[in-house]
Parts: C-alpha cells; sequence; structure tokens
C-alpha cells in the first residue's frame, strides 16, 4: 500500500490535476448537476411550498434517481477523464522520456489509472452529502448505499480500464476517447437492445413452462441500467428471472463481467505499453 | 562500450537500417552523422529500447538490448530529438519525477537535484515553472533529467537542434564537461561540423548503413585522393563555355558555377592536374586564379555520401 502512495507516475499526476483548473471546474459542474436533481426533485415533491413532506417510498424514487444520475455521470466523465492516459503523454513528446526510465509497464499504467480513480473517486465523496439527503426522508438503509457505491465503483474500475487500454493501443486521443464511449455505449445500450430482443424472440415469456434464456440474462446482467434497477428494486431480480428462468444473481455476473474486463484491458494495455524488444527465435 | 552487430530495422520493404555494425569505446564522445532520415534515430531508438529491431543485436556494456531492455535503461540517459516537458511542474518537480522513477531515494533526490540544475546552468530556474523556460533551457534540464541516475551511457538524439547559436554554444560545454565525467556518449546531428569540436570518433551513416567510422582526420584522409577546385574567371566571360570546358575532363565531377566562379571536384593525379591547368593556359582563358580548395567537413561529408549514392 505505501509503496502505491510511492508511484511516481501518479504523484506527478495528482500534482498536475489538482493544478489544473479543469479539475476544480469538473467537480463544481458534477456538484451542480446532483444539486440541481436533488433540490428539483425535494421542490417538485413538496409543491414548491416548503411546508410538504416526502413520504418513504418518494425517498426511494429520489435514491434511485441520485443513483442513475451518479451512473450516467460516472459513465460520462471515466472515460474523458482515462482514455487520453497514454495517447496524450505521446502527443506530448513525453511518453518517450517515461518508458526509458526504470520504471516498470505495470507502474507507468497503474499510475496514470490510479490517478483518474482518486479524481472519480473524489466526485463521487463530494457528492455524499447530498447523497446521504435521502437518510433525511427515511426507506433508504446505508448497507444499500454502500452496495450502491460499491458496484458504482466497479464500473468504474472497468471504464477507466477499458479507456487506458484504448489509449495504450490508439495513438491519437481523440480516437481512443471515441472507441472507449462506444464501448461504453455499448455496455449500456446496444446490451439493451440485445436484451430486448432476445426477449421478444422469445415468444409468450408470460407462459410458465418456456425456455430458459441464457443470452438474454447475459445481456442482463451486464448492462450497468439493469444492475442498478436490480439493486434499488430487489423484486426487479425476480421478474428477470421469471422471464429468462436463469437463476443467476445479475450482481454476481455483472461483478465477475465487470472484474474481467478490469483485468483482461489492464493485462493488455502492460502488455502493449513497451514494444516488445525480445525477438521471436 | 556499445556493440551493434548486423542492426536491421525493416518497415515492409523499406530498410530504416540494415546491417549496422559499430563498436564504440568507453568513455568516449562518438558523433553519429547523416542527413535526415538516414537512420540515426532509429539507431538511437533500438539502443534506447524503444524500437524493436528486425535483425541483430546491440549490447550496452554487454547487456543486450533485446534480451535485457529493464537493465539497459538503468544503464542510459536518453534524449529524443523531439521531446515535450510536463508544463504544470516546476523544474525541480520536474527532476524529481524522473529521479523516483529511475527508484532514487528522496533524501538522495534533494542533494543531486541542485547539482544538476547547476551543472546545466538553471540553479537560478529552479522553482520556475517547466513552460516558461525558453526552448534552450528545455534542452538543458532534458539534458539534466538524463544524468539524474547517474548512466554510464548519453543517447542524445540531435541536442542542438532548433537552438540558437548561444544555446549551442552553452550545450557544447555542457557535453564537454560531461565528457570530462567520463561518460560514454552517443551524439547525432546533420550537421557534422557541429559535432567534429567534441567528438572523438564519428560515424557517418547513409541510407541505414555505416558508411564511415573513425576520428575527423581519419575521415577525412578517406577522400584525401580527391580535390576541390576553384577557377575564376574574368567578369563578362561566358561560363557555359567553362562549364562545358570542365565536363569534358574525365577526372572532374559535381561541377557548380558562382558567379564567375566554378568550383568542381578532381579525382585525377597530380599530373593530371599539371595538365588540366596547361590547357587552360594554352587556350588562354581569362582566368584570374586557379587554386585547391581546403577541404571543410560538409565537403567530407558530401563526399562520402555522394560515393555512396554513385554505388
Amino acid at each position: 500500500m505505501k509503496s502505491t502512495f510511492k508511484n511516481p507516475v501518479l504523484i506527478k499526476e495528482l500534482k498536475l490535476r489538482f493544478r489544473s483548473f479543469k479539475s476544480f471546474a469538473g467537480i463544481l459542474f458534477y456538484l451542480l448537476v446532483l444539486s440541481v436533481f436533488v433540490f428539483g426533485f425535494i421542490f417538485i415533491s413538496t409543491n414548491f411550498t416548503g411546508n410538504g413532506f416526502i413520504n418513504p417510498e418518494q425517498s426511494v424514487l429520489l435514491f434511485g434517481m441520485l443513483t442513475y444520475v451518479q451512473l450516467a455521470l460516472i459513465l460520462f466523465i471515466t472515460p474523458g477523464l482515462t482514455a487520453g492516459a497514454i495517447s496524450t503523454e505521446r502527443e506530448k513528446q513525453t511518453l518517450n522520456i517515461l518508458l526509458t526510465s526504470s520504471q516498470s509497464s505495470f507502474q507507468i499504467i497503474f499510475g496514470k489509472m490510479s490517478s483518474s480513480i482518486i479524481f472519480l473517486l473524489l466526485l463521487l465523496i463530494a457528492g455524499l452529502p447530498l447523497y446521504s439527503l435521502v437518510f433525511l426522508f427515511g426507506g433508504i438503509s446505508p448497507g444499500q448505499l454502500l452496495i450502491i457505491f460499491a458496484f458504482l465503483i466497479v464500473t468504474m474500475l472497468a471504464i477507466a480500464s477499458i479507456g487506458v487500454m484504448f489509449s495504450t493501443l490508439i495513438r491519437k486521443t481523440i480516437l481512443s476517447m471515441i472507441s472507449t464511449y462506444g464501448a461504453m455505449l455499448f455496455l449500456t445500450g446496444i446490451t439493451a437492445f440485445f436484451f430486448v430482443i432476445g426477449i421478444s424472440t422469445m415468444g409468450n415469456s408470460s407462459l410458465p413452462n418456456h425456455d430458459p434464456a441464457p443470452f438474454s440474462h447475459f445481456w442482463a446482467m451486464i448492462n450497468p441500467i439493469a444492475l442498478m434497477l436490480t439493486l434499488i428494486t430487489p423484486e426487479m431480480s425476480d421478474s428477470l428471472f421469471e422471464i429468462t428462468k436463469i437463476h443467476f444473481p445479475v450482481w454476481a455476473g455483472y461483478l465477475i463481467f465487470y472484474m474481467a474486463i478490469t483485468i483482461i484491458c489492464l493485462l493488455i494495455s502492460v502488455k502493449k505499453l513497451r514494444v516488445n524488444m525480445r525477438k521471436k527465435k | 562500450m556499445i556493440k551493434i552487430k548486423g542492426l536491421t530495422k525493416k518497415y515492409g520493404s523499406f530498410y530504416a537500417l540494415h546491417g549496422l555494425d559499430l563498436t564504440i569505446k568507453e568513455g568516449i564522445v562518438f558523433g553519429f552523422v547523416g542527413a535526415n532520415g538516414a537512420g540515426k534515430s532509429t539507431t538511437f531508438s533500438i539502443l534506447s529500447t524503444l524500437l524493436q529491431p528486425t535483425d541483430g543485436e546491440a549490447y550496452i556494456n554487454g547487456i543486450s538490448v533485446t534480451q535485457n531492455p529493464e537493465e539497459v535503461r538503468k544503464l542510459i540517459g536518453y534524449m529524443p530529438d523531439f521531446f515535450g516537458v510536463y508544463d504544470q511542474l516546476k523544474a525541480e518537480e520536474y527532476l524529481d519525477f524522473f529521479g523516483s522513477s529511475y527508484g532514487i531515494p528522496a533524501e538522495q533526490r534533494e542533494k543531486l537535484i541542485p547539482q544538476l540544475l547547476e551543472l546545466v546552468n538553471l540553479s537560478h530556474k529552479r522553482y520556475e515553472y517547466v513552460d516558461v523556460l525558453s526552448r534552450g533551457m528545455k534542452q538543458r534540464l532534458c539534458l539534466a533529467r538524463t544524468l539524474i541516475h547517474d548512466p554510464k551511457v548519453l543517447i542524445l538524439d540531435e541536442p542542438a537542434s532548433g537552438l540558437d547559436p548561444r544555446a549551442r554554444v552553452e550545450m557544447r560545454d555542457i557535453l564537454k564537461q560531461l565528457k570530462e565525467m567520463g561518460k560514454t556518449i552517443l551524439i547525432s546531428s546533420h550537421i557534422l561540423p557541429e559535432l567534429a569540436e567534441m567528438c572523438d570518433e564519428i560515424g557517418v551513416i547513409d541510407s541505414g548503413k555505416l558508411i564511415a567510422h573513425g576520428s575527423v582526420a581519419e575521415i577525412q584522409a578517406q577522400i584525401m585522393g580527391e580535390k576541390f577546385i576553384s577557377v575564376k574567371y574574368q567578369a563578362g566571360y561566358d561560363m557555359n563555355l567553362a562549364k562545358q570546358f570542365f565536363e569534358e575532363n574525365p577526372f572532374v565531377s559535381s561541377i557548380e558555377v558562382i558567379d564567375q566562379k566554378i568550383k568542381f571536384r578532381f579525382n585525377g593525379s597530380d599530373e593530371e592536374q599539371m595538365k588540366l591547368l596547361r590547357k587552360m593556359v594554352e587556350m588562354d582563358l581569362p582566368i584570374l586564379s586557379f587554386a585547391e580548395d581546403e577541404k571543410d567537413l560538409e565537403d567530407v561529408f558530401m563526399a562520402i555520401t555522394e560515393e555512396v549514392e554513385k554505388i
């Protein structure tokens, strides 16, 4: 752990990031967006009187809405922070110097990715006071909040590692960014589309003895929107089991898939950062 | 110290390097000279473990660049021809970052950084952000960065390119100091005179092949058989006729007409030269002077590369 915080790239990246006005503008924008939703919801629920009240059902709705806003922000901000991690160094002609230093490829990739993750975590933590407003109105347990946060971090890690991987493989930042947003779009939109297609080609899924639909279940499992839905309203998991006839928890599938993405993307990044000097015999 | 054996780098059917063989002794300053695209940067990139050779092998201090790149990186300090700096870091932080990248402990870095900044005459810029430094200062800072881990070999790819004359002189002075410190320095340039002053040995590279290697004096001697002669004519004489006269001589090549002066390469013997002069006198040509030029290093470089092109 101590050596993690001694990572020269991480320290340098944090210095550079927090000396940039853009970072503070980013935090401000993030909190403003969250505030608009939270206070907008509260004002609408209380009919702009200030005398109204929010019942626990509405609190769950606020919690759900905030979770999706948070997820959307993470899905959009993470590629922007990570898809230029290596390619920007290449474009600024600082990468070759870095690669001739004694740092291992893993140290460089880890330093780059962790600096982005730390910034994203700061965003999440900065948004916590707004998030905590839901506890004022009841209906949500701290455990539920922690689980949601844990899965937001899992999602963040996977998207960040995809960004770093494209940044390592693709020379230009703009192309790397497009590819990372493309991957993010696939995970959120295309998987949902495949799920719908899978369900609609199954025939009548309301019949009790229809065939299992493993592919539809898989597409639902790796979709962050579907995951959050099952975490906020656990009954949704039961509904999904009824449709697909696959009794495998969505959160478990999601965790395995996104951890695998993270590990694979990081391994590719580490492997491809430097040229393989060893010639094939 | 550095041994290169049959080093080849191929891109499709194009050879950026073609069987380069070279040995560089420890503690010398070796100048690598060649036109743009001759293969200098490719060689340096391979030696710096940034590029995989298609064939051949290179060793630094007996360690294979391809088999043990991690160990080679500890031995070298590399300065690329084009490089960027982290603008939002201060000069001191820039060196500190690379010092920690080489695993130098913080206490040691604290002592080392002022010394390095002094070596490159940047002590007064220690707490300045890198983006406010001039190009020459950035070059010197990058040079200090290459020295942070006290490498045995410095690989400097065109370190003086884009610098004004004053910055070039400063850079040359620093390199002289480094030579005195016993570093083995590989330095490239496409301008031979720039290197001649400070290099113990020079290698001329063209189209990926080493075409001459030795001290500046040795390389000059390699083409001593050739002479450059200038003939000055009286004003008003038709220089086309003068050119035609020399074109007919089999020992004359590379004819160049500048106003009333004609300059050419002569590769005949002294007798042939006397014969040529006698013929000109017999023809009563309006000649003001006929003289052998002192060969400068540019001529040496041009002569060597021209010979290779003919082959």
